[in-house]
């Protein structure tokens, strides 16, 4: 069987991470539904409250901080919901866990496929 | 009988939506993608296949962490995209095959693929997109059926390159014991190199991605011998999505030929990369 721990900078989303992050994801699959977009930016609290998050998730939702949302459980393809809220795409997302600024990231890119 | 006629590969890049409704195709950005297409349009003008069988990976539309299914075969008589929650526009639902579905089902059970069933499933952009950059001026309905194949890239572990190989060879001798008259083309949808997540995210590597597109046509079982962990470490934690290649080179069994192929990095933070490939039937090779 593949070990898939400890390759460079790459979380990996295994058995362990979906039990860790299931509050999490599951709150973040809600989003596909505009409705519940709307609840969440209504009452962010109230909302997570109702999706039991852990206190650890709470405070990585709060933050807007992908890393720390990864870290807490959460799947790259469910939080992608959560970022689309604010309007955030894969860029946005890739700037900030590089800790590159927008047009860094996009150069960044670029070079690669040169 | 029915009849294999291509595959095609492309990216499934949902930004991809977000430039056809812009209206952003003929852009110095978006020009190589759609361009891609010119000659994919003019095969399925002439070739018109009847149905497409779409091997791509949910990105947590229609499955959610509660039941993932490691392999999973739509058999509905239509089948709905949605509202995927970051702002592309939902396109018009697609028409099923559920005779096709269910001769596909049964086939690949009794070859021991225990697939999972779906009379309903949404699709998502991954789904959506290749057959919109296939027939962008259809609507409001779509020229051909079609018969959604998932392949979960969300929750590890996910299933080997080798797996979807026997998968795609099970769905193509599947598709080719149904008795009606039809034409088929399978697509898989999705890669090549790319990472969303985490200090590697943008990760992109040509090289390896330009190694796939050779290898896909002229020696796919190499592609077979990478390990899920290769596969991350080469292509990016989303390159997983080569499984959808695999299986989909796998379902041709004829002789292969690479009609068109293109690749233009990056499409968003992606290695894009559209391939036609033609199936021929190997009988035919005996006549020449």
């Amino acid at each position: 069987m593949d070990d898939l721990r400890h390759i460079p900078g790459t979380p990996v989303f295994q058995g362990e991470e979906a039990r860790r992050g299931y509050a999490l994801n599951k709150m973040c699959f809600s989003f596909n539904e505009a409705a519940n977009r709307k609840a969440f930016l209504a009452d962010e609290e109230g909302y997570m409250d109702r999706h039991h998050l852990t206190e650890p998730q709470r405070a990585a939702i709060r933050s807007r901080n992908v890393l720390q949302l990864i870290a807490a459980g959460g799947n790259v393809y469910y939080l992608a919901k959560f970022a689309g809220i604010f309007g955030l795409n894969v860029q946005d997302i890739g700037a900030q866990q590089t800790g590159m600024t927008i047009d860094e990231f996009k150069a960044f890119l670029a070079a690669q496929g040169a | 009988m029915a009849r294999i006629i291509g595959g095609l590969t492309t990216s499934h890049v949902p930004s991809i939506g977000g430039a056809i409704a812009r209206g952003e195709q003929q852009t110095p950005y978006w020009k190589p993608l759609f361009d891609a297409f010119t000659p994919v349009h003019a095969w399925l003008e002439e070739m018109k296949p009847d149905v497409a069988v779409v091997i791509y990976n949910d990105h947590g539309l229609n499955f959610f962490l509660d039941k993932m299914p490691t392999f999973a075969v739509g058999a509905a008589a239509s089948y709905d995209n949605a509202d995927e929650g970051w702002g592309i526009p939902v396109l018009p639902s697609f028409d099923g095959d559920p005779d096709l579905s269910w001769h596909m089902i049964d086939r690949l059970v009794a070859d021991e693929f225990d697939i999972t069933m779906c009379q309903e499933l949404l699709v998502d952009h991954a789904f959506t997109l290749p057959i919109k950059l296939m027939y962008p001026n259809a609507g409001p309905t779509w020229p051909l059926r079609t018969i959604p194949v998932t392949i979960n890239s969300v929750q590890h572990p996910l299933p080997s390159a080798a797996r979807c190989w026997k998968l795609g060879q099970a769905i193509g001798r599947a598709i080719e014991s149904y008795p009606k008259d039809l034409k088929v083309v399978v697509l898989g949808t999705g890669g090549l190199s790319h990472q969303l997540d985490g200090t590697r995210a943008g990760f992109i590597n040509k090289d390896f991605d330009l190694l796939c597109m050779e290898k896909i046509v002229s020696d796919p079982v190499a592609l077979t011998k990478y390990t899920n962990r290769q596969i991350i470490e080469l292509a990016g934690s989303q390159g997983v999505e080569l499984m959808t290649w695999i299986a989909m080179r796998g379902a041709l069994q004829g002789k292969v030929r690479a009609v068109a192929s293109t690749y233009h990095a990056p499409i968003s933070n992606t290695g894009g990369a559209v391939m036609l490939l033609a199936n021929e039937p190997v009988a035919s090779l005996a006549a020449e």
